[in-house]
């Protein structure tokens, strides 16, 4: 009884620390508006940090750029053992319309392991809150993939494809005939 | 004196109310005009990338799968939320929905696929996009195939652009004996 009375009251109280790695400051000024009164944070025991050794997770905005990416990754490694790590906005996630430019690593994917992605240009603060929340497991995830289709066929047309495609030497030469079906899912 | 403050700090809290939203506990809608998660449409989308062509960070692609499959993926990662595809679309088939809460631990859950039957072209085998006002695509989605030059002619003139010209041209076509590189 009482040890889950300390649970619940100690487990639960994440406090995080704001990492920005390039952003142009539009998610920066969304999390700052979560810490405000009206999106009262404190109600889950979030706190902002100013040091990372004192934090339990980290806010990564921006696509990493190359001048933060050991920033960074000192960052991460500072945090004490039990860490999370949440992109927030489209640079983080995937690196934004920067995915693919000289400067940028391309997203906090590649430079550092993420736990929970939060999209959005820049999102919400109630879809930080939400995030945030999925990880305390407060709410449920609402998300999942789609997809649809405009004809059902008789026959598998994409085993079908795929026989053409390897049959074809063409493709063989090529060594394009693992990824041209999965779109980099794998 | 200190307390008097603290009295009056009270009353004037006390007047303003509690502002703090139940948020994550009470749903919250987006306010009109935002935009959140583009959503397809598979009933209208014709297949003409133009939401491929256009979308700044690239996170729609569009790939052939064979002669009458086309996949469009949404990578919804990267996605600035700009809306240019749901305008550039012709066919009105993406809507910017407000939908905003799309939080995951997996990339994969925020991906749309749509597989989009085209028509394959009879010169090169390959897709291009099915007009669907055109009578002549409608039966060809049906599975009539008009090898026949006799049926042809006959087709010809009930499509949407008859021309008496154009019948000439069709009454004398034929068909290339070896294709050009």
């Amino acid at each position: 009884m009482w040890n889950k009375l300390v649970d619940k009251a100690f487990l639960r109280s994440v406090w995080v620390y704001h990492c920005n790695s390039g952003a142009c400051n539009g998610c920066d000024i969304e999390i700052l508006n979560v810490l405000t009164p009206y999106y009262d944070v404190e109600r889950f025991g979030i706190r902002l940090v100013g040091s990372p050794r004192h934090a339990d997770a980290i806010l990564l905005s921006g696509a990493v750029t190359r001048p933060t990416l050991p920033l960074v990754k000192k960052a991460y490694q500072a945090v004490p053992a039990p860490k999370l790590v949440f992109a927030i906005g489209s640079c983080a996630i995937g690196g934004g319309c920067w995915y693919d430019t000289y400067n940028v690593t391309g997203g906090g994917d590649k430079a550092i392991p993420i736990n929970y992605f939060i999209p959005g240009c820049p999102p919400r603060p109630e879809a930080i809150i939400y995030g945030v929340a999925l990880a305390l497991g407060l709410v449920d995830k609402k998300v999942a993939p789609v997809e649809l289709k405009q004809m059902e066929f008789p026959v598998d047309m994409y085993r079908q494809a795929k026989l053409l495609e390897t049959n074809n030497i063409i493709y063989k030469l090529l060594g394009e005939e693992d990824d041209r079906l999965t779109f980099g899912r794998k | 004196m200190w307390l008097w403050n603290k009295i009056k700090q009270l009353a004037i809290s006390w007047k303003s109310g509690v502002v703090t939203l139940r948020y994550p506990f009470e749903p919250r809608l987006a306010p009109a005009g935002f935009r959140g998660q583009p959503i397809w449409d598979h009933t209208r989308c014709i297949g003409c990338a133009g939401c491929a062509n256009h979308c700044p960070a690239r996170t729609i692609f569009l790939r052939d799968i064979c002669q009458e499959i086309r996949v469009l993926l949404y990578d919804s990662s990267r996605c600035t939320y700009c809306g240019r595809c749901a305008d550039l679309c012709p066919e009105k088939a993406i809507t910017m929905s407000d939908r905003y809460e799309l939080a995951t631990e997996n990339k994969q859950d925020i991906t749309q696929t749509v597989e989009l039957f085209m028509m394959t072209c009879q010169r090169c085998g390959r897709c291009y996009d099915l007009e669907v006002k055109n009578s002549l695509d409608k039966l060809h989605s049906l599975g009539y195939r008009y090898d026949s030059l006799e049926v042809r002619k006959v087709i010809r003139q009930n499509t949407a652009d008859f021309s008496p010209e154009m019948l000439e041209k069709t009454v004398i076509y034929e068909r290339p004996k070896q294709l050009e590189k």
